[in-house]
C-alpha cells in the first residue's frame, strides 16, 4: 500500500466520529521504483490532506517531506517533485496495519492489500 | 474534412462511440467537436463499415485512427463512385494539389484492393490496379513498407442472404491511408495468454474499448471498484493511465493463485507499471475519508449484475433478511474474524456505483461501466440509470443471447456533487438497508435470463411469438 492509498481512506465504522488518519502500524516497508510523472503529482498535489501525509510519511521512515506546503508555487520545484514523487508513491507497506484513531480496530495490510471490509457489527 | 472511415466489422455499436470519444482526446476545441458530424455514403446501410466523418486535419484523423480498436482504416477519399468509369472521373476531378504531393518520384506507396461482402480473386484485384495508369504515379511501389498506402474499396449487392447489413448498389472508393487501428496488441493481450483469470475477466478487446471510452491517457488516475483480475485496468495501464482498483473478494485481490499468479503479475506481464493502489473494500459502504472528492479522471468497471457473478455487500445474509439479530463479534475473535456478506442487488449496486462516481470522478470525468438489459423489453432507452451530475454520452450495445445483452454506457460528469444530493443518496441507501428483500426480488436478473423462454413454453414454436428485433451484428460479436 503506497501512501497515496492511506490519504484517501479512513475508518467507516458506523457511529464513529473520528475517522482519520488512520494511523500505521509498520511490520514491513518495501522501496519500489515508481515512473515519475509530473502531471500526475501536480494533479494529486491538491487532493492530498498534507498533515496526514507527512506523518506517514515519518511513520514508515521517510522524514524529508517540508511540513507546511502554504501555496502551489512549490509545485515548480524539481526537488520537491521528487522528494513528493517518492513518498507518494515509491513507498509501499507491504506488512503492517491501518488502526481506527478512534476505536483502535486494525485494518490489517497483508501483501501490501489494505483490508478494509467492515464486520457485522459495525455496518 | 471529410475523411472516409472504414470499420471492421464487429462491435457494431461501439464504432462510433470510440471515434467520437478518441476525438475528445486529440482535438483541441472540445466542445466544438463534442459531436461529430457523420454521413452515410451513397446506398449503404448505417450498420455498413463504411462512414465519411468530419475531422478538423490529417493529424487528427491518424491520431485517432491509430489509438482506435475498431477503425480499419480512415481514408482521404480520391474519388468514389458507382462503377469504375464514374470512379476514374471522380478521381480526376479531384484537385492534383491534393493528389501530386502523394505522387511524386521518389517515394514509394502501394495499392491495395479490399471489397466488403465478397472475395475478389488475385486476378481480379490486379486487373484493377492495372486499371489506375490515368493517375500519373511517379513513385516506386513498395508492398512492404510503402510511404503511401492507396486502397480500392468495393462494395455491391450480393443478395441479401449473407447476413450483412445490405447494399443497394454498387460502390467503389479510392483513397489515400491516412491511419489505422493496431490490433496487433489485441494478440498480445488476449485472455487465453493472461497469468491470472477469473471468471468473469474482461475480454481484452471490449476492455481496450473500455479504457478508450474513459480516455485513459498518461498523468490520469482511473479506478475500478469491482476490479476483480484486474483485467480493465491492464487495458488502460497499456495507455499509460495510473491505475487504482478495489474488489470485496480478498482471495482475489490479495493473494490469487500465488506469488507469480495475482492481479500485480498481470500487469508485470506486460511490463506495465503496476496499479497505484489495490484494496479490499465494499462498494456498498466505501472507506474514502469524507471531504475527498474529484481525484478520479474515470472510473471504469463491469459490475456484478448475477448473471455470472452476483454481487455481495457487508453486512451478513442473516442480519440482511431479518431473521437474526445483529451478530456481535466476540473480542477474542476479532483479529481474524471473517465477515459474511449478503447479496447486493443491481440496482443498488448501480446506484452507489454512480453516487461514488459523482463525488470522486473530477469535472468532465468519465463513468464508463456494463449494464444489463433484458431484450424482450422495448424502450430499453428509458431503463438506463440517471444521475443529475452525469449525462450519458454513449450507449452501445452486445447482444449476448437471445434473452439479454449489456449494453456499455458512457457518461460523463457535468455538475458538481451538492450537499442535495449526498443526503438524497443517504437516504436511498438506507432504503436499500431496509428494504433488503424487496430489492433483492425486484432486480433478480438471472431468473429471467436463464428460465424457459415464455413463448416457447406457451406455443411450443417460438417462431409463432413476435419477431426478434433486427439488428445487425458483426461476424462473431
Amino acid at each position: 500500500m503506497r501512501l497515496l492509498t492511506h490519504n484517501m481512506l479512513s475508518s467507516n465504522i458506523k457511529g464513529v466520529s473520528n475517522r482519520f488518519p488512520l494511523r500505521i502500524e509498520v511490520e514491513k516497508v518495501l522501496e519500489k521504483q515508481g515512473d515519475f510523472n509530473a502531471d500526475f503529482l501536480r494533479n494529486m498535489f491538491p487532493k492530498i490532506e498534507w498533515k496526514a501525509f507527512v506523518d506517514a510519511a515519518r511513520t514508515i521512515g521517510y522524514a524529508d517531506l517540508p511540513e507546511e506546503v502554504d501555496d502551489s508555487s512549490i509545485l515548480t520545484s524539481e526537488e520537491f517533485l521528487n522528494k513528493f514523487h517518492h513518498a507518494l508513491l515509491e513507498l509501499h507497506l507491504e506488512e503492517g496495519a491501518l488502526v481506527c484513531p478512534e476505536t483502535g480496530r486494525r485494518f490489517p495490510v497483508n501483501k501490501g492489500i489494505p483490508n478494509m471490509l467492515l464486520h457485522e457489527d459495525e455496518v | 474534412m471529410w475523411y472516409l472511415c472504414m470499420f471492421f466489422h464487429r462491435l457494431l455499436d461501439y464504432r462510433k462511440a470510440e471515434v467520437e470519444s478518441l476525438a475528445q482526446l486529440f482535438l483541441d476545441d472540445k466542445d466544438k467537436w463534442s459531436s461529430l458530424e457523420w454521413r452515410i455514403p451513397l446506398h449503404h446501410h448505417p450498420d455498413s463499415p463504411f462512414h465519411y466523418v468530419n475531422l478538423p486535419s490529417e493529424d487528427a484523423a491518424r491520431n485517432i485512427a491509430n489509438r482506435s480498436i475498431l477503425v480499419k482504416g480512415i481514408y482521404e477519399i480520391w474519388g468514389e463512385g458507382g462503377s469504375y468509369e464514374e470512379l476514374e472521373e471522380s478521381i480526376r476531378s479531384y484537385p492534383d494539389e491534393r493528389k501530386l504531393p502523394y505522387l511524386e518520384p521518389g517515394t514509394t506507396f502501394k495499392i491495395t484492393v479490399d471489397s466488403f461482402g465478397k472475395v475478389i480473386s488475385f486476378q481480379d484485384q490486379n486487373d484493377r490496379i492495372k486499371g489506375f495508369t490515368y493517375i500519373p504515379f511517379k513513385g516506386q511501389v513498395n508492398l512492404k513498407n510503402p510511404d503511401h498506402k492507396f486502397w480500392v474499396m468495393e462494395t455491391d449487392d450480393y443478395g441479401s442472404s449473407n447476413g450483412l447489413p445490405p447494399v443497394e448498389g454498387r460502390r467503389i472508393f479510392f483513397g489515400r491511408e491516412v491511419g489505422g487501428a493496431d490490433r496487433s496488441l489485441l494478440p498480445t493481450y488476449q485472455l487465453k495468454s493472461r497469468n491470472y483469470l477469473g471468471p468473469t475477466a474482461m475480454d481484452a478487446e471490449i476492455a481496450f474499448l473500455m479504457a478508450n471510452q474513459a480516455l485513459a491517457t498518461p498523468g490520469k488516475l482511473v479506478y475500478d471498484p469491482f476490479v476483480g483480475t484486474g483485467s480493465i485496468l491492464v487495458a488502460a495501464a497499456h495507455f499509460g493511465a495510473m491505475t487504482m482498483g478495489a474488489d470485496i473478494d480478498i482471495r482475489v485481490v490479495r493473494d490469487g493463485r500465488g506469488p507469480d499468479c495475482n492481479v500485480w503479475s498481470n500487469f508485470k506481464q506486460y511490463g506495465l507499471p503496476m496499479p497505484v493502489g489495490l484494496l479490499r473494500a465494499d462498494n456498498n459502504l466505501p472507506p474514502w475519508r469524507s471531504g475527498l472528492k474529484e481525484v478520479f479522471d474515470a472510473i471504469i468497471c463491469d459490475p456484478p449484475y448475477g448473471v455470472r457473478a452476483g454481487g455481495r455487500k457487508s453486512g451478513g445474509r442473516k442480519l440482511l433478511k431479518g431473521t437474526v439479530d445483529p451478530y456481535t463479534v466476540p473480542d477474542d475473535k476479532r483479529t481474524d474474524h471473517i465477515p459474511s456478506t449478503g447479496a447486493y442487488s443491481l440496482v443498488e449496486c448501480v446506484h452507489d456505483l454512480l453516487d461514488l462516481a459523482a463525488r470522486m470522478l473530477i469535472m468532465g470525468g468519465r463513468l464508463v461501466f456494463f449494464y444489463p438489459v433484458l431484450r424482450e423489453d422495448d424502450n430499453v432507452e428509458n431503463h438506463f440509470p440517471e444521475h443529475p451530475c452525469f449525462k450519458l454520452i454513449a450507449t452501445s450495445e452486445q447482444i449476448l443471447s437471445s434473452r439479454y445483452s449489456r449494453v456499455l454506457l458512457t457518461m460523463v460528469k457535468i455538475s458538481p456533487y451538492t450537499e442535495e444530493i449526498a443526503e438524497a443518496a443517504r437516504i436511498k441507501h438506507i432504503d436499500f438497508r431496509e428494504n433488503h428483500l424487496k430489492w433483492l426480488e425486484d432486480g433478480n436478473l438471472h431468473s429471467a435470463v436463464f428460465s424457459p423462454d415464455p413463448q416457447l413454453t406457451a406455443t411450443g414454436d417460438s417462431k409463432l411469438g413476435k419477431e426478434p428485433k433486427p439488428k445487425y451484428r458483426g461476424k462473431y460479436v
